[in-house]
């Protein structure tokens, strides 16, 4: 998910050409109180008028306390976005309210159902509330650390090998996982260290994120290459399904690859690892098994 | 020592016989950081000289003191590859009463060898010369690499004058320049500043959208069928070019494939490529920075060749001939492949022809990366602005909307096809550029020609009128 400034026509004309999976267009902590208005236009009329292809499409809005957020929620709905993050959620009530407004405007366009949430969790709290706020609403598909205003937020600050972040990171992908939704890792922002922001999105990957939150289409690289399964990975995957399909016709429940038995959670790791390899175009969907 | 040339510039000027009305000549080897165009017109302005034609290989930023020499007749015509900054701004707004005659680098060696462009006396600064006046971009004050763009001028002009900053003892070998045809030496404080030879047009990009273009460029030559051992690249100078190299290195290695040679200006990418072992000689008409310049110095199978010898249709052996492959970049690319690497999108001239023309025609395979858009100014068009090399001569055009590829050439949509990349019809891209932008208004030129684009066999391919 690449962040994209609001209020930047430039950026917001091509982000899609460098491939990200979503794009998030934000009206929030990158645009000053004065160009707030400026930007909702601009956001609103790119997603009307710009072809993104498949990319899907986030649009990070103000707080609905603020004078900007109802506003921004009526802008992007109308254009049409696929998902509206809300930033800093503490509690369920939250994304209740929002769902509220959302359906308000989508009544009124004739397309209820259309837009689905994703809480970005900023806070002490909104961490303690993790489980709460991912099944809040059946509209909500993921939940995003926001690790700037949460290390502030613990009256620590960013680490490189990010220890502050642990618990919050875990915290999520738990909550998630319980919910039955996607889970996003926070920006790294610092664009001449690729080595740490590699080690950081191999962390996050192995905390079992479904991706990473990006600034600069320099990084969508290095998280494809980390998210992408190995040639080896895909192989051993294709092998255990190929064995557990084999079994099933045989009536037979336990099986062997390689000499090592193959349990249930073997084989949703092998299908999870296929679909990721179809995701990231390396294999076809006809060729996966 | 014994028939030392070695005069004052005052004294080799009138030495040369110079008359109001004659032709002198420049080389732009030290590019943004040279001295030698400024001091010398300065000097002929206060000997009283007027009306005089100024040949150049290109001029740049660096020389917006001639926008006074122009006020005050000293200098009334010129012919040069490019112009930049407020002197290419001023002649785009009619200062010059005739047309600047624009040529690429090949059509100017072989304008000068022909006898259609006349040097009457040529001043060519260089890093180090003996007394009798041979002379290397080599030296301890400054150092340029390659005089390759000189060359054509101290073998043709009927008098040569050479300008350093590093008289050393006789003889100064291997020259570049040959005391044979050199009739003054000129010792000055400074032929120009090394440091800025990597200025202008060259970066080295971080940009996303330069990284993506080189990218996909890469893969174009990778899939092109040219991509084989013993072949031959050149790049232009943009971001996305120079980018590029870095990609088919990596490619190289993995497929262990080596080039036979590498053309044109030469960078310290092509010259890192080469010390591997990737590529086994360079061809340097022009060095683009201090690694390639310091290279050619040292390294026997890093040499310099005229402009003649690089460049030129009308000579079977130049090198663009033997070359396979040739990144170019582009202000505008149109839907019938012709290019504009000249006149900006606002009618103003702010670039230079460089070997585009001469290595989009000679070479095998020719490739333009450019970006679709650039802000809110489309690049892909209906028509250029300016035409300056020939659609005929344009194999494929790189943007990061898609790849086209000239209908002239379909082995090798098929080939891109084959490989997976997205090949589109030019006008998908031309039409695509429109839906996000919009048609620009009509740019208001006036009906006074400021600049003739030559082609490199001598005729005209387009004028370029007085923007108002």
């Amino acid at each position: 998910m690449m962040f994209v400034p609001g209020n930047n026509p430039g950026m917001m004309a091509d982000a899609h050409i460098y491939g990200p999976d979503s794009i998030m267009l934000d009206l929030e902590d990158s645009v000053t109180m004065a160009e707030k208005d400026a930007a909702r236009l601009l956001v609103h009329n790119a997603l009307k008028s710009i072809d993104y292809g498949n990319t899907e499409m986030v649009v990070r809005i103000n707080p609905l306390n603020t004078p900007y957020g109802k506003k921004d929620v009526e802008a992007v709905v109308k254009a049409g976005v696929d998902v509206i993050r809300m930033p800093k959620t503490e509690t369920a009530d939250e994304v209740k309210e929002l769902e509220a407004e959302i359906l308000k405007v989508e009544e009124e366009i004739g397309a209820v159902g259309r837009t689905q949430i994703m809480a970005a969790i900023e806070s002490a709290l909104g961490v303690v509330n993790a489980y709460a706020i991912a099944t809040a609403s059946k509209r909500m598909m993921g939940i995003a650390l926001g690790a700037e205003d949460y290390s502030a937020n613990l009256k620590t600050n960013r680490t490189p090998g990010g220890a502050e972040l642990l618990l919050a990171r875990e915290q999520i992908v738990v909550a998630a996982r319980a919910a039955g939704i996607a889970c996003f890792d926070t920006v790294y922002s610092n664009l001449d260290d690729m080595e740490t922001f590699r080690k950081e999105v191999e962390l996050i990957k192995t905390l079992g994120f479904d991706g990473k939150s990006i600034i600069n289409p320099r990084q969508i690289e290095i998280v494809n290459e980390v998210f992408t399964p190995s040639e080896k990975e895909i192989n051993k995957a294709r092998a255990v399904v190929a064995a557990i399909k084999e079994a099933q016709a045989k009536g037979s429940g336990v099986i062997a690859v390689n000499g090592k038995m193959v349990d249930r959670p073997v084989v949703i790791r092998a299908e999870r690892t296929i679909a990721l390899a179809i995701a990231a175009g390396v294999i076809d969907k006809e060729e996966a098994l | 020592m014994r028939n030392s040339k070695v005069v004052s510039l005052e004294e080799a000027i009138r030495q040369s016989g110079l008359k109001d009305g004659q032709t002198i000549s420049f080389h732009h080897h030290f590019r943004g950081g040279d001295k030698v165009v400024n001091m010398v017109v300065d000097k002929l302005a206060q000997m009283g000289f007027k009306d005089l034609k100024l040949a150049a290989s290109s001029l740049s930023d660096v020389h917006k003191p001639l926008i006074e020499h122009i006020k005050n007749g000293v200098i009334t015509g010129i012919s040069t590859s490019g112009l930049r900054g407020e002197l290419a701004d001023a002649i785009s707004h009619g200062l010059l009463s005739e047309p600047v005659v624009f040529r690429s680098h090949g059509g100017r060696g072989s304008a000068i060898a022909k006898g259609e462009l006349k040097i009457d006396v040529a001043f060519l600064g260089a890093s180090s010369a003996d007394e009798l006046g041979n002379a290397t971009g080599y030296g301890e004050k400054s150092i340029c690499g390659s005089l390759g763009y000189a060359l054509p001028d101290a073998r043709y002009a009927s008098h040569v004058v050479v300008l350093t900053d590093n008289l050393v003892e006789y003889p100064n070998m291997p020259q570049s320049i040959s005391a044979a045809d050199v009739e003054s030496v000129v010792v000055v404080d400074s032929v120009g500043d090394s440091s800025k030879i990597s200025s202008g047009a060259i970066r080295d990009s971080k940009n996303p959208r330069d990284i993506l273009l080189a990218k996909q460029a890469a893969k174009v030559i990778i899939n092109s069928g040219y991509f084989k051992d013993g072949f031959s690249i050149q790049t232009g100078t943009g971001g996305a070019s120079l980018a590029a190299v870095k990609y088919i290195r990596e490619e190289m290695i993995a497929r262990g494939i080596k080039a036979s040679f590498a053309l044109g200006g030469i960078t310290a990418h092509m010259v890192k490529l080469h010390e591997e072992g990737l590529i086994g000689k360079l061809i340097d008409v022009q060095s683009f920075d201090k690694v390639a310049a310091e290279s050619i110095h040292n390294d026997p199978l890093h040499q310099e060749v005229s402009a003649v010898e690089y460049a030129s249709g009308q000579h079977l052996g130049s090198a663009t001939h033997a070359l396979d492959i040739v990144i170019l970049s582009a202000l505008e690319v149109d839907t019938q492949f012709n290019v504009n690497v000249l006149v900006g999108s606002d009618g103003i001239i702010r670039g230079a022809i460089g070997g585009h023309q001469d290595t989009a025609a000679d070479s095998a395979l020719s490739i333009i990366v450019c970006p679709l858009l650039r802000g809110r100014i489309p690049c892909v068009v209906p028509k250029v602005t300016t035409l300056i090399t020939p659609g005929k001569s344009v194999d494929v055009v790189v943007t990061e909307y898609g790849i086209a590829v000239n209908p002239g050439r379909p082995e090798i949509a098929q080939r891109l096809q084959e490989a997976g990349l997205k090949v589109v019809d030019i006008n998908e891209l031309a039409a695509k550029a429109a839906s996000i932008i919009g048609t620009p208004d009509p740019l208001p030129f006036g009906d006074k020609v400021v600049g003739i684009v030559m082609n490199r066999d001598g005729s005209v391919l387009d004028k370029i009128y007085n923007i108002k």
